[in-house]
């Protein structure tokens, strides 16, 4: 039964990890935007969730037969399948950072992450409610 | 967490970008210098940045690496100052002609809003990411 209560809750928890990692990601490549040779990346973050929500199989992942085995983080969010960033404009020093849509794309996550957090706390909050009841 | 990491590469991005514009600052400050103390006009100075890969361990194995900056070497421009003929002055050599640094204005004033600029935005990033931290410290209060 709780656990029919903490299921949304354990999607947007989810969610909320994967969105902090592609703010990381995202505030990488507005901190390299004037280094030379920098490649932009960003994660494909759909699949990403799929993956971590188990809806999808996680590409890459390593079988693990004992409690001890080392279980290297794997699919879209693994370092090795980052998407790299199509330069719109190419630049003299093969820098494919583009401050324009960084910037659009981290103002977009942030909002995303804070409606995330929003959805958890009205999560919580209803929860909160069935638990007191309403005849208060 | 990853928000956590943000200040690191922020705050090296921030640093870095600080260097750069002190380097820009000591080139405008020369740009008219005649003799440094080697004797020889001053030469500008330009920073070379470099990524940075700030590690994730352990729990964190195989994570994308948050990537900052830092200033991986100073580089002196190696071209030829801007030479003026004047015979009076006590830095003229043989010819007359005097040795300017080969600071170039234009390009230094270029590089300093270009600095200004990044240091801003990675400001602007520090401070998203604080107000996005404050807001999940106060998860299940609202």
């Amino acid at each position: 039964m709780i656990n029919r209560l903490t299921d949304t809750l354990n999607f947007q928890a989810q969610a909320l990890v994967l969105r902090s990692e592609r703010q990381r990601l995202i505030a990488s490549n507005i901190a390299n935007a004037d280094t030379p040779g920098y490649v932009a990346r960003d994660m494909d973050f759909a699949s990403a969730l799929r993956e971590a929500t188990g809806a999808a199989a996680t590409a890459g992942q390593m079988h693990a037969t004992a409690a001890g085995h080392l279980q290297p983080i794997a699919g879209a969010r693994a370092e090795a399948n980052l998407r790299y960033a199509t330069p719109s404009q190419t630049n003299l020093d093969r820098n494919t950072v583009d401050m324009d849509r960084e910037r659009a794309s981290f103002a977009d996550n942030s909002v995303k992450y804070e409606a995330t957090l929003r959805f958890i706390n009205s999560g919580v909050r209803t929860m909160l409610d069935a638990i007191k009841g309403t005849g208060q | 967490m990853s928000l956590f990491q943000i200040f690191n590469v922020a705050g090296s991005a921030i640093s870095a970008q600080s260097q750069r514009l002190n380097v820009v600052a000591s080139n405008l400050a020369n740009v008219d210098t005649v003799a440094g103390p080697d004797g020889g006009a001053y030469k500008a100075r330009q920073v070379v940045f470099q990524t940075e890969l700030m590690g994730a361990q352990g729990a964190d194995l195989g994570l994308a690496g948050a990537a900052g900056v830092r200033v991986s070497t100073i580089s002196e421009d190696q071209s030829a100052g801007r030479r003026v003929h004047d015979p009076q002055h006590p830095a003229a050599d043989a010819e007359g002609y005097v040795t300017y640094s080969n600071v170039n204005a234009v390009e230094e004033m270029v590089n300093m809003i270009s600095a200004s600029r990044s240091y801003q935005n990675n400001v602007e990033v520090m401070n998203t990411a604080k107000t996005l931290l404050q807001k999940t410290l106060q998860m299940g209060q609202a």
